[in-house]
């Protein structure tokens, strides 16, 4: 099989968008997941014997692990109808002119360059960022900076990557871990050498003419000692996608005074079951920062979570969540104490409209032995009308008596008197609830670079537009 | 033109969903240019007049009118109606967190554009510089979020901005006095006389309790509210005497009541 070949799953509704798919054969498993198609997956990309046992240790905890009974509604996932195996030629060519006029509609207003466009809509094109991509390695290169596809990361980095995947999310970790473990593909492999710092985001988008993400994409992240990268993954604009399950596993790694931040925004078609393991290790006197997200979806279920496991670490989770009709997002964050002095901060926030429904789950567990460590959270969510819902589920667990935690949960609507002020300065209805609601996320996106700051904002406008009257 | 500005006749308003009226006929006409202030004890429908005048929806007009330029502003949303022309400097603006000063007061502009118009953005920001600078504050203090955790000088100030930005035809200013110490009220009102000075046709009806303020903004009339009710106008002078004398004497001589 040829290298640049990815392999990519795809849900039961594919041809729902009436994508032509190429006539000449190609290969798709089976529907539903079994070993043999596992042994598949892994003859496919070539891997180590080591791999291939290891994602069929992870079938085998996958099958016995229950269905969390827990966060959002998963009834309707029926995991045998997905496939969960496809070679990616058929969504190479799709042509520009498949796709849906709503979904181009979409790209036009957020105006995003053509050739981005194509990409995000799963067209295979050459674009310009290319270019710029090429030069931006080299640069990288030379400083030992590793960015590649988990792919070639296992190939070229064998024992770098060996040393450290599935360390941080082992397959036993939780049901969607496993099959992650056991079926994945995509995602990206990094590694930042000793003392090295990046100022320029290293930005999955630069990848994706390498690879195509998949429905269980795997990252890997390793940054070494006093590094210094933040990473994007992503993209505001929507990830139209015809797969109908999303579950990755992020893996990090941020030894002894490195710093490193993760951004994510993800705005997944409303059919989509997002449920996602994003886990990382901080040592000592490290700096962890989450940046997330979550948009779109039927069901997200997402807690990025922070280890922090040297004396002195840091860890961050800055989170947004936009629940409009249908959606449910279950999201928020996990920090665990377990070194003293080790300090955490979780600001949650969320808007739910219509039917929608946010959940903030977050856990903070400090064991004992993690003196003087501080931990805040807050967490606000907005309603934008009557119907709307949102839930709070803070777990705490304290065992050292020697350390402070705080909560601050707030649920506000927005106001009457906030939209006559609005208005009665000529600002529409709708302008005006918008307005509140960019002032709402404001915290978070202004931690956001400013491109994606300004898509953010165009994308919550976009869902804000019909909110009302 | 119309040869009023503003034209409010026998205007009946109550709180939805409310029996009783709290407005019980309001009579009074405004001619560009012209300041009029509105005085009376609390609880006797001032600030009910400004919010029906903005269209607030927490109140019902339940009878009468309200003309702009000689047309009826009642079935108007309230950003169509800042859009006409009306401002209402609010006694308690809201807050709106996460929201700059220069961004809201940019969208607002915007709103205001004919379709097809393009804003000049840098024209809009030297503008900024300059209204600030009349009111005396810190350029910094565009960059605030909109009322957010703002004293209430500086919440006062703010609306001040944004009349001066806005440049309305009408502008109804409720109780802008309060709150403000000595120095904050000559800037505001310094501040009110020089967007007079610029825009002789901008009418304005102030509201307030305290002749004080009257001092800095000379009213062409003055008008007492009592019981929802204009009850006596007059001149300037009318502000003196009820300085001295308070409301109590206008009970007695409601015939006195007329519109100057």
């Amino acid at each position: 099989m040829p290298q640049n070949e990815a392999i990519k799953g795809i849900g039961l509704d594919e041809y729902k968008y009436s994508f032509v798919t190429d006539e000449k054969p190609f290969f798709k498993a089976e529907k539903g997941l079994s070993e043999e198609i596992v042994r598949q997956i892994s003859a496919h990309k070539e891997e180590p014997e080591w791999m291939l046992e290891f994602r069929l240790k992870a079938l085998e905890i996958f099958y016995s692990k229950p269905i969390p009974d827990w966060g959002g509604d998963v009834a309707s996932l029926d995991l045998d109808q997905i496939y969960y195996y496809l070679k990616p030629q058929d969504h190479m060519e799709r042509s520009w002119d498949d796709v849906p006029d709503e979904i181009k509609n979409t790209f036009e207003r957020l105006g995003i360059p053509e050739a981005e466009r194509k990409i995000l809509a799963g067209v295979g094109a050459q674009f310009e960022s290319e270019m710029v991509y090429h030069s931006l390695k080299e640069e990288w290169t030379e400083l030992g900076i590793i960015f590649e596809s988990i792919e070639d990361g296992l190939k070229l980095y064998p024992e770098i990557f060996r040393e450290y995947f599935a360390t941080i999310v082992p397959p036993q970790d939780n049901k969607y871990a496993a099959l992650n473990s056991a079926v994945w593909s995509g995602g990206s492999f990094v590694y930042i050498p000793k003392g090295v710092k990046v100022d320029i985001p290293l930005q999955a988008y630069f990848r994706v003419n390498s690879e195509q993400m998949g429905q269980f994409e795997r990252t890997l992240i390793i940054v070494e000692d006093g590094a210094q990268a933040h990473y994007i993954e992503g993209c505001t604009a929507p990830s139209y996608t015809t797969d109908s399950f999303h579950s990755g596993v992020i893996e990090i790694v941020v030894k002894p005074n490195a710093r490193f931040r993760y951004t994510t925004i993800q705005n997944w078609s409303h059919n989509m079951y997002n449920l996602v393991t994003q886990r990382a290790m901080v040592h000592e006197n490290a700096n962890m920062e989450w940046v997330d997200g979550n948009l779109g979806s039927k069901l997200t279920m997402k807690y990025p979570s922070c280890y922090l496991v040297g004396e002195g670490a840091h860890g961050e989770i800055l989170s947004i969540a936009y629940a409009s009709d249908g959606q449910h997002q279950d999201t928020g964050g996990k920090v665990v104490h377990a070194a003293p002095r080790t300090t955490s901060q979780i600001v949650s926030k969320s808007i739910s409209k219509g039917t929608g429904r946010s959940s903030y789950r977050g856990l903070c567990k400090v064991y004992e032995g993690a003196v003087g460590s501080k931990s805040n959270v807050e967490c606000d969510a907005l309603l934008l009308d009557e119907t709307s819902r949102t839930d709070t589920y803070p777990y705490i667990e304290i065992d050292e008596n020697l350390s402070s935690i705080g909560h601050e949960a707030s649920v506000s609507k927005v106001g009457e008197e906030q939209l006559f002020y609005l208005m009665s300065r000529g600002l529409s209805m709708e302008e005006a609830m918008t307005m509140v609601v960019r002032g709402f996320i404001e915290p978070i996106a202004k931690e956001l670079p400013l491109e994606y700051a300004i898509e953010l904002n165009r994308l919550i406008e976009l869902e804000m537009e019909g909110s009302v009257g | 033109m119309a040869e009023f500005l503003m034209e409010i006749r026998d205007l009946h308003a109550r709180v939805e969903g409310e029996d009783t009226d709290i407005l019980r006929g309001v009579d009074l006409t405004i001619r560009h240019g012209e300041m009029h202030a509105m005085m009376g004890p609390n609880g006797s429908g001032k600030s009910t007049l400004a919010k029906a005048i903005a269209g607030h929806p927490g109140y019902e007009v339940t009878g009468g009118d309200i003309l702009l330029d000689g047309e009826s502003i009642l079935e108007m949303e309230p950003d169509e109606r800042s859009r006409a022309g009306v401002f209402l400097a609010f006694q308690y603006p809201a807050e709106i967190p996460g929201v700059s000063i220069s961004n809201f007061l940019r969208t607002a502009a915007v709103a205001r554009l004919e379709e097809g118009e393009d804003m000049d953005i840098f024209a809009f920001q030297r503008r900024l510089m300059e209204k600030l600078e009349m009111l005396k504050v810190d350029p910094a203090f565009a960059a605030r979020y909109v009322n957010d955790g703002f004293s209430g000088g500086e919440k006062k100030r703010n609306e001040i901005l944004q009349l001066a930005m806005l440049e309305p035809r009408m502008a109804v200013m409720d109780e802008t006095d309060s709150g403000l110490d000595i120095d904050a009220l000559r800037i505001v009102s310094e501040g009110v006389n020089t967007i007079r000075d610029n825009d002789g046709s901008m009418g304005v009806l102030l509201i307030t309790h305290y002749k004080r303020i009257l001092n800095y903004l000379r009213p062409d009339y003055v008008h007492v509210m009592l019981n929802g009710q204009i009850a006596h106008s007059g001149g300037p002078e009318l502000a003196d005497r009820l300085e001295e004398m308070g409301y109590d004497w206008l009970h007695e001589e409601p015939e006195a009541a007329t519109v100057g």
